[in-house]
């Protein structure tokens, strides 16, 4: 198979934003998936987002591991850098590339399998550093790529497409990710793309380890009757604890709303995050709370989505490190070398 | 006060001997150990120190081995030792019987010992240390940590040691801690006067000022490769703490703490990440060099090991990286402190699919900083991992070496890198196209411009404008110009030194790294026996011509290693299609650093069996 280039046909009616970039100029080629894919739908969904936002494409690197997931980089952003590492792995090279440079915007994109069988360990120690990025992982329950094994994050008791219980706990990204610090943690489903597409926007403008756990059901291996991430089985059991509107800095806010239902929260960075609640106890900027609301709504069989967590004022990884502002990949032999005067000195002190 | 049935002769010996000090792991002795022979090396004797270390913290027996040469011959001698100061009651049996006859056995006679725990044939020198030591302080902690400054304060006395040479180096040790230099030194004198007092000094090994050390420094080459390292512009290191290359990772971050912070802003120049595995370390650093940053590894075997998936991903990707690699012996348990050359198949061939990668071979600290700097100008130029093959020998040992220099003018090769503005004037980019014929792409930075330049970066699924593609010729392509590549890296890397025998010879030597001391001395004990070889130490791999050429010119050529499987050896055969008769394997691998004595004797050996008469060759 070979990769098939999407024409880029500029109806001249397409919106632009103030950029002067319209949608087009954030797709990428046509998607190889399934038709009916979930993975289709979050692709589609980093297109709005990042076209709502005004995000110039060249500066969003995007980076996944190996699956039908992360083959999805290809389907969006055609103007940006991408990266399919290897399996399991993206966190790392993801973590790298932003030591890198930390001018860029970091869009890791991975799967179930990717993130929470096999890379497991660095998805973890991704979240607890604090790196600065939007990590997505398209979760399907099922390895889809390599034809329907289960994976981590599948439920005890959910049904393969053959019928075979599963009979291993699941992992739950989104305890993990609270638990190991990530500063922006959310949970949606591909079939809601009301709820999605703010939701990456937010993310893409949190200033820290940003995670959103996106139900993507699989049509080929893990759609079925007896599945727990079938389009039928998430919609049935989806508990919305909110829905979110990203207001830029710039827009002036002027419609009211009734006491409690809203909440506003400015980030770092001046966006503001409408949060229009739904269930009204819910705290998003209560971690343990949310921990237990999640394992508590989680034991009564519910899927918890929308924004679970947010610290508008985060530290990430260069913070920790101490980093200089100019990006490394521009620091030049001035900034770098100490010369050999220092080395004079040096050897002096070696004798 | 030599205490001795019958008076053994003890050895004659100037500036030419082994002192090795049996010690408790955690006891405090390396800081006096070294100053042992720190002030040696001031008396301008050179000497080279050997740390032999278990795999623990506290508790367990060390060793620290100081060869005394004038003649500056620094690799490990072999054989026997001349002085042995026995401060470890745990190894005493062994430390004793490894004395060589007329040797001296120094030890602590505060508590007596019965006669059958010494030899007869050793020269046996008590001094009761503890007793001094007790009487002298109250603390248990100082009496522990000042009685290694007792014993060094009488084996001064006892070897003419240079007594100013040792104040001073204390004074700069301790420089503003006025109360602790001063204490040191009263310590010192102490050992010194009472052995001054009590025994016949000097005994037969004495030092002599000399002038053989010249403006040579003395560092390990761990340091010297993370200062390569900070003067080759390396912004990230990611790495996982292994011995015996964890040192390396450290001095990284000392040096960064000296010459890589902002002085205005107090900000990192340079981000040190320990990761949670090896298989992170290398990811971050493949993320990094993506992204236009210097960025590098340090570890071991089994790092390595855990590596490969990446380092095939980093080849055929094409993305700079560079891996130190201090190499030991062994998985799991195996002599993570003890010294081996056996990483070389396993480098050279990494990952899975049809994978080459550049190795370099540095034979002392010198050559770990010169090497260090120019593997990321190697990795930038080739857009490939390159490997930094060190072993502990070199890496964990202070070494004598020429002072490091650096060019003021010299600049970092960011090998091709299309910019902004050629990507602006339409120069035409595709990631994958061998534009200049030697086999490089040009890359691109992630950002570097709005709507051109732009590529995926995929392992092998692609054409050569990094579009996704599964088809054969395609791939087929981009393999012949990766050996291209490969093929361009040989005059890149640095070349192999030959020296030829003081007399013509059809006998042949081909060495690298660490054992390169050692062959040096071996040559003149095998010349002394008749025995002339051409030598060839080989800096890099992919290999230079003129190594199969070296080859081509010599009836038998050995290839000394120190491995079980003659692992360059094998890269020689494949590589440069040598019959494989033609290269005699000369190993040593029992995890302590090869010796002259080892060479010398397996070389001489061979010759015999091989009844090539070392011939003259015909003068042309
Ligand atoms: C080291 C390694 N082991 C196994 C594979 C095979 N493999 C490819 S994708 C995949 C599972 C992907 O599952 P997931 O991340 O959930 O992605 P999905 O296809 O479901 O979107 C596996 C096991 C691989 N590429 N690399
Ligand atoms: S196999 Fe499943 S996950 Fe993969 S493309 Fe098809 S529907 Fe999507
Ligand atoms: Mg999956």
């Amino acid at each position: 198979m070979t990769f098939i280039p999407k024409p880029k046909l500029h109806h001249p009616e397409l919106p632009k934003n103030a950029l002067g970039y319209t949608r087009r100029d954030y797709e990428g080629a046509v998607s190889t998936l399934c038709a009916g894919c979930g993975h289709d739908s979050i692709s589609a969904a980093i297109v709005r987002a990042c076209f709502n936002l005004e995000l110039p494409p060249h500066r969003i690197a995007k980076l996944s591991g190996i699956g039908c997931s992360s083959k999805t980089p290809t389907y969006f952003l055609g103007a940006s850098h991408g990266f399919n590492s290897v399996h399991g792995r993206m966190p790392s090279v993801l973590t790298g590339a932003n030591l890198a440079n930390r001018d860029l915007i970091y869009l890791g994109v991975s799967g179930d399998g990717d993130s929470a069988s096999i890379g497991i360990g660095q998805f973890a120690h991704i979240m607890r550093r604090g790196v600065n990025m939007t990590y997505i992982v398209e979760n399907n329950g099922v390895y889809g790529l390599t034809k329907g094994q289960f994976s981590a994050t599948s439920d005890r008791g959910a049904k393969s497409r053959r019928g075979v219980e599963n009979k291993d706990e699941a992992i739950d990204l989104v305890g993990m990710a609270l638990q190991l610090g990530a500063t922006f943690v959310a949970r949606s489903f591909s079939g809601d793309k009301d709820q999605l597409i703010p939701l990456i926007e937010a993310a893409l403008k949190h200033q820290g380890a940003a995670f959103i756990d996106c139900i993507s059901p699989c049509v080929a291996f893990n759609n079925h009757e007896g599945s727990h991430t079938s389009f039928d089985y998430v919609r049935e059991h989806n508990l919305a604890v909110n829905y979110l509107d990203v207001i830029s800095g710039r827009e002036e806010i002027t419609v009211e709303y009734a006491a409690g239902t809203v909440e506003m929260v400015k980030q770092h960075d001046g966006s503001i995050l409408r949060l229009r609640k739904l269930a009204n106890d819910y705290d998003v900027h209560d971690r343990i709370a949310a921990m237990t609301y999640l394992q508590e709504r989680g034991a009564a069989g519910e899927i918890v989505t929308g924004l679970l967590y947010v610290d508008p004022e985060p530290m990430d990884l260069h913070h920790h490190m101490n980093t200089v502002s100019t990006p490394f990949n521009e620091l030049d032999e001035a900034a770098l070398c100490p010369g050999p005067a220092a080395l004079d000195k040096l050897n002096a002190s070696l004798r | 006060m030599l205490q001795s049935a019958e008076r053994v002769k003890g050895l004659q010996r100037v500036n030419d001997f082994v002192v090795k000090f049996a010690n408790v792991n955690g006891s405090g002795s390396a800081s006096a150990n070294t100053l042992f022979a720190k002030s040696i090396l001031r008396m301008g004797v050179p000497i080279t120190p050997r740390n032999i270390f278990p795999s623990n913290i506290q508790g367990l027996p060390t060793w620290y081995e100081v060869r005394v040469s004038e003649a500056g011959h620094l690799g490990a001698r072999g054989g026997g030792v001349d002085l042995m100061v026995a401060m470890n009651p745990q190894t005493w049996t062994q430390d004793v019987a490894s004395i060589v006859p007329g040797g001296y056995l120094f030890y602590d006679n505060t508590k007596p010992m019965p006669p059958s725990r010494f030899r007869e044939d050793i020269v046996v020198i008590g001094v009761p240390l503890t007793e001094i030591t007790n009487k002298a302080y109250t603390e248990s902690r100082q009496r522990q940590l000042f009685k290694n400054i007792v014993y060094l304060g009488a084996l001064s006395a006892l070897l003419e040691m240079d007594v100013p040479e040792i104040e001073k180096l204390l004074a700069e040790q301790f420089r503003g801690r006025d109360k602790l230099v001063a204490a040191n030194v009263q310590a010192l004198h102490m050992g010194r006067d009472w052995a001054l007092a009590n025994l016949e000094c000097p005994i037969g090994l004495t030092l002599r000022r000399a002038n053989t050390v010249g403006d040579r420094i003395f560092i390990e080459g761990n340091a010297a490769a993370a200062l390569g390292a900070v003067y080759g512009g390396a912004t990230v290191c990611a790495w996982y703490p292994i011995t015996p290359s964890s040192s390396l990772a450290e001095a990284f971050t000392r040096y960064c703490g000296r010459y890589r912070v902002d002085p205005e802003t107090k900000k990192n120049k340079f981000a040190i990440v320990q990761a949670e595995d090896e298989l992170a370390s290398i990811g971050m650093v493949i993320g990094a060099a993506w992204n236009g940053a210097r960025a590098f590894t340090a570890t071991s075997g089994p790092g390595i090991s855990l590596m490969q998936e990446f380092v095939g991903l980093a080849y055929f990707a094409e993305i700079p990286a560079v891996i130190f690699d201090v190499q030991r012996a062994g998985p799991s348990t195996g002599m993570p402190t003890r010294t081996q050359q056996t990483d070389i198949l396993s480098c050279a061939y990494a990952s899975h699919g049809d994978t080459k990668h550049v190795l370099l071979f540095p034979e002392d600290p010198y050559e770990c900083f010169e090497f260090a700097a120019l593997s990321f100008d190697l990795a930038d130029r080739l857009q490939t991992p390159i490997f930094m093959l060190l072993d502990l020998e070199i890496g964990m040992n202070d070494r004598l070496c020429k002072p490091l220099t650096w060019d003021d003018s010299r600049m970092m090769d960011r090998g091709k890198v299309m910019t902004e503005e050629e990507l602006q004037a339409g120069k035409d980019f595709g990631r994958y196209l061998d534009v200049d014929g030697d086999g490089i792409p040009y890359r691109t930075y992630p950002g570097t411009h709005p709507t051109r330049g732009a590529f995926f970066t995929r392992g092998t699924s692609k054409d050569r404008r990094a579009r996704y593609s599964e088809e054969g010729p395609d791939y087929e392509e981009n393999m012949l110009r990766l050996l291209k590549k490969f093929d361009t890296a040989k005059q890149l890397v640095p070349r192999p030194i030959a020296r030829s025998a003081k007399e013509p010879t059809r006998l042949g030597a081909i060495y690298f790294g660490s054992t390169s001391p050692a062959m040096d001395e071996a040559e003149d004990i095998l010349a002394e026996r008749g025995i002339h070889l051409d030598l060839m130490r080989v800096r890099g791999f992919p290999f230079h011509q003129d190594v199969k050429s070296f080859i081509g010119e010599h009836d038998q050529v050995f290839v000394v290693e120190q491995n079980r499987d003659g692992q360059l050896r094998t890269l020689l055969v494949n590589e440069l299609e040598i019959d494989p008769a033609k290269l005699t394997r000369v190993l040593h691998f029992d995890g302590t650093p090869i010796t002259a004595r080892f060479i010398s004797d397996a070389i001489a050996d061979k010759v015999g069996e091989l009844k090539v008469v070392p011939f003259r060759k015909a003068v042309p």
